[in-house]
């Protein structure tokens, strides 16, 4: 492991290696519940909780689980914080957890959660885990909100409910079912993999500059 | 043991294994994590099953006010075996009888009934509950609880309020139709949301086929010591012209 400070390794996960638009994962969620930006950022706060709590926790357990059974606990702990924050969520915010319906149990698979842990809580500290953890959600978040502000802008018109387009504007009803999520993130990451190509060749444009964390080359994997 | 090993992980807790833990230390470990979870799922659990419970009952309160036209009060009534009860004899099977709520107005005069119905809709189970005017057959709101149509479409029978209030004073059995509602029975339909506007109505239809003639025949029975059953003011909720 390379000696990072803290904002570097905050910063990398909410741009470098931004989980939904580098890494693509946790697609499900991300396509599912953009539908309005409210939803975007009650699933951003739902995720991030559990994402923090459970990589500080898989941190703190970390010598005392045996390798075998790894998964299988951290599963367990994910499991249990979105349970509760499941519960939270109906108990303070119905209207939210209504809207969000069974995504929210479904944070249980986001396999960004169970990448954060496997791939760096097991191994560092309590606070770099925090702050990794904290840099993934915020990521996640930035990539929702800009998935539910497209979509609701156009879908609906409105952006947090509020009507910002004026009233002859039609709205296009596809944005706020799911091929519109599909047509959004497929637009968003035809845009940023242009914006990285930038004044590169064209064979190097396919590709972001570097590869996550963690990940090895290509060619190296070929090898 | 897959996937590189330990050895590449650079873990400091592997230095003091053994190799290969025993069996009851991987069982002891998982079983301490559930046990430590299940407690914790717990404590969440009774301090948000209450706030839930609440929610829930303030949803159905401000439902019912709303269809019965904001009644002075209203009384939870049950439908057992085609009749009209007060409340559920002790121990009775809740599940055999149906709850409707009747409002009353400031006078403790019936109002009406808030009666709740389910039905499958275009994706899932569409539930609502509607008010009901037993003495002039007339539906006096209707209000969507739990949908999952699709949104912008079948979602509008929640929040298109032309579609909502057109169910307001109309003459039962209602019936849907796609022009402009000409008849004290119609109800315009919703563009596009066909099979969710239809459900709606079949709903309230289907309900008022099995509960209508109950409460019919309970007729204006006062929740205290108010007159007989007999003629009601007409002030309310008529639309002039209609009949």
């Amino acid at each position: 492991m390379s000696e990072k400070s803290g904002g570097d390794i905050f910063l990398r996960g909410v741009w470098e290696e931004n989980p939904v638009l580098i890494q693509i994962l946790g697609l499900c969620p991300t396509l599912a519940v953009t539908n309005t930006v409210e939803n975007a950022i009650a699933m951003a706060l739902a995720t991030a909780f559990v994402l923090v709590g459970s990589s500080g926790l898989v941190s703190l357990v970390r010598k005392l689980i045996p390798d075998q059974v790894r998964i299988s606990a951290y599963i367990l702990i994910i499991a249990t914080f979105v349970t509760v924050v499941d519960l939270l969520m109906a108990a303070v915010a119905p209207s939210v957890s209504k809207a969000l319906g069974p995504f929210v149990p479904l944070i249980v698979v986001n396999c960004m959660i169970l990448g954060r842990a496997e791939a760096f809580a097991s191994k560092n500290p309590f606070f770099p885990s925090i702050l990794d953890a904290a840099g993934t959600a915020s990521g996640f978040a930035v990539a929702l909100l800009m998935m539910g502000g497209v979509r609701e802008l156009l879908g609906s018109g409105s952006l947090l409910g509020l009507h910002v387009l004026p009233g002859s504007w039609e709205p296009w009803v596809i944005m706020i079912l799911p091929p519109g999520g599909f047509l959004t993130l497929g637009v968003i990451l035809m845009g940023l993999s242009w914006w990285w190509g930038r004044g590169q060749k064209a064979d190097e444009t396919a590709r972001p500059r570097r590869w996550p964390h963690g990940v090895r080359e290509p060619e190296e994997r070929a090898a | 043991m897959s996937a590189g090993g330990p050895a590449g992980t650079g873990r400091g807790a592997d230095d003091g294994m053994p190799a290969q833990p025993s069996s009851s230390r991987l069982v002891g470990t998982l079983g301490l994590l559930s046990v430590v979870a299940g407690v914790f799922i717990v404590l969440v659990h009774a301090w948000a099953q209450p706030r839930i419970e609440a929610h829930q009952r303030e949803e159905l309160r401000l439902a019912i006010e709303e269809v019965l036209g904001e009644p002075q009060r209203y009384e939870t009534r049950w439908i057992r075996d085609g009749r009209l009860l007060d409340s559920l004899p002790a121990g009775a099977d809740s599940s055999a009888a149906s709850p409707v709520y009747a409002g009353f107005d400031a006078n403790g005069r019936l109002v009406g009934y808030a009666i709740p119905g389910q039905r499958s809709g275009y994706q899932d189970v569409v539930r609502l509950i509607f008010g009901y005017d037993p003495d002039h057959g007339k539906v006096l709101g209707m209000k969507v609880l739990e949908s999952k149509e699709t949104p912008g479409l079948g979602a509008k029978i929640t929040s298109d309020s032309a579609f909502i209030h057109g169910f307001d004073g109309v003459e039962t059995p209602i019936e849907g139709v796609k022009h402009p509602a000409r008849d004290a029975h119609q109800v315009d339909m919703i563009t596009g949301a066909t099979i969710s506007s239809t459900t709606v109505i079949s709903i309230i239809n289907e309900r008022l086929d099995a509960v209508g003639p109950v409460l019919a025949n309970a007729g204006t029975r006062p929740a205290g010591a108010a007159g007989a059953p007999g003629p009601r003011a007409a002030g309310q909720a008529t639309r002039g012209g209609d009949r």
